[in-house]
């Protein structure tokens, strides 16, 4: 399996789907998480994203282990932005590829949903009523 | 080396990095210091101590030349 892993202030779409192009591939599935306007009906203004980034390339790469062992998996992409993140902007973007479209499915839910629950970066909410949370 | 902190935790402390007391050697040992000497991270949902880059277990012995980590809950993605 050949996996890029980056953790940078832009992330794009584009340098996932560079990556995962393959001919041995007829599946690419690809999660693109954004910044929303809002959090429990309240407007957000911005995101901040620190991270601790030599053990979260570390967790990032103990998830593409995980994903080795489950999944035939041809190819895989973790990217995350830190820093100020406004709506719309890209936070994360998970990009897998496998020969067929089931399992890479399968994988890249796994590997978002591990993600939020172990790699060690942090977002601070910024709201349109001055609470910083 | 120091003690680094992130996130909420590293807010309730007011700065990025603590000298670690010699005394402590563990785990459990440094989770018990920081809750002494900043009570309010008690309120975390959950406090993870990362030693070299790893979430450590609370019996995980800490060394002078370990690489130490506080790690609130975390908010990726």
């Amino acid at each position: 399996m050949e996996i890029l892993i980056n953790i940078k202030e832009t992330i794009t779409v584009q340098e996932a789907l560079d990556f995962i192009q393959s001919p041995e591939c007829g599946g690419e599935v690809i999660f693109a998480g954004t910044v929303r306007n809002h959090t429990k009906q309240r407007e957000v203004l911005k995101l901040f994203y620190e991270c601790y980034e030599a053990m979260a390339i570390s967790e990032m790469q103990k998830i593409a282990v995980k994903v080795q062992e489950k999944w035939a998996i041809q190819k895989l992409v973790m990217l995350h932005a830190v820093g100020d993140k406004y709506p719309g902007d890209l936070a994360v973007v998970i990009a897998v590829a496998s020969a067929h479209r089931g399992i890479a499915f399968d994988a890249c839910e796994y590997v978002i949903d591990l993600l939020k629950e172990t790699v060690p970066i942090w977002k601070k909410e910024f709201f349109a009523d001055g609470e910083i949370v | 080396m120091g003690i680094l902190l992130f996130g909420a935790a590293k807010d309730i402390a007011g700065v990025p990095v603590l000298e670690k007391p010699a005394h402590i050697s563990d785990v459990a040992a440094l989770k018990a210091w920081l809750y002494e000497v900043y009570p309010s991270l008690q309120q975390l949902k959950s406090m993870m101590i990362a030693v070299n880059r790893a979430y450590a277990t609370d019996e995980q012995t800490i060394s002078q030349q370990d690489e130490v980590a506080v790690i609130p809950p975390v908010s990726g993605g």
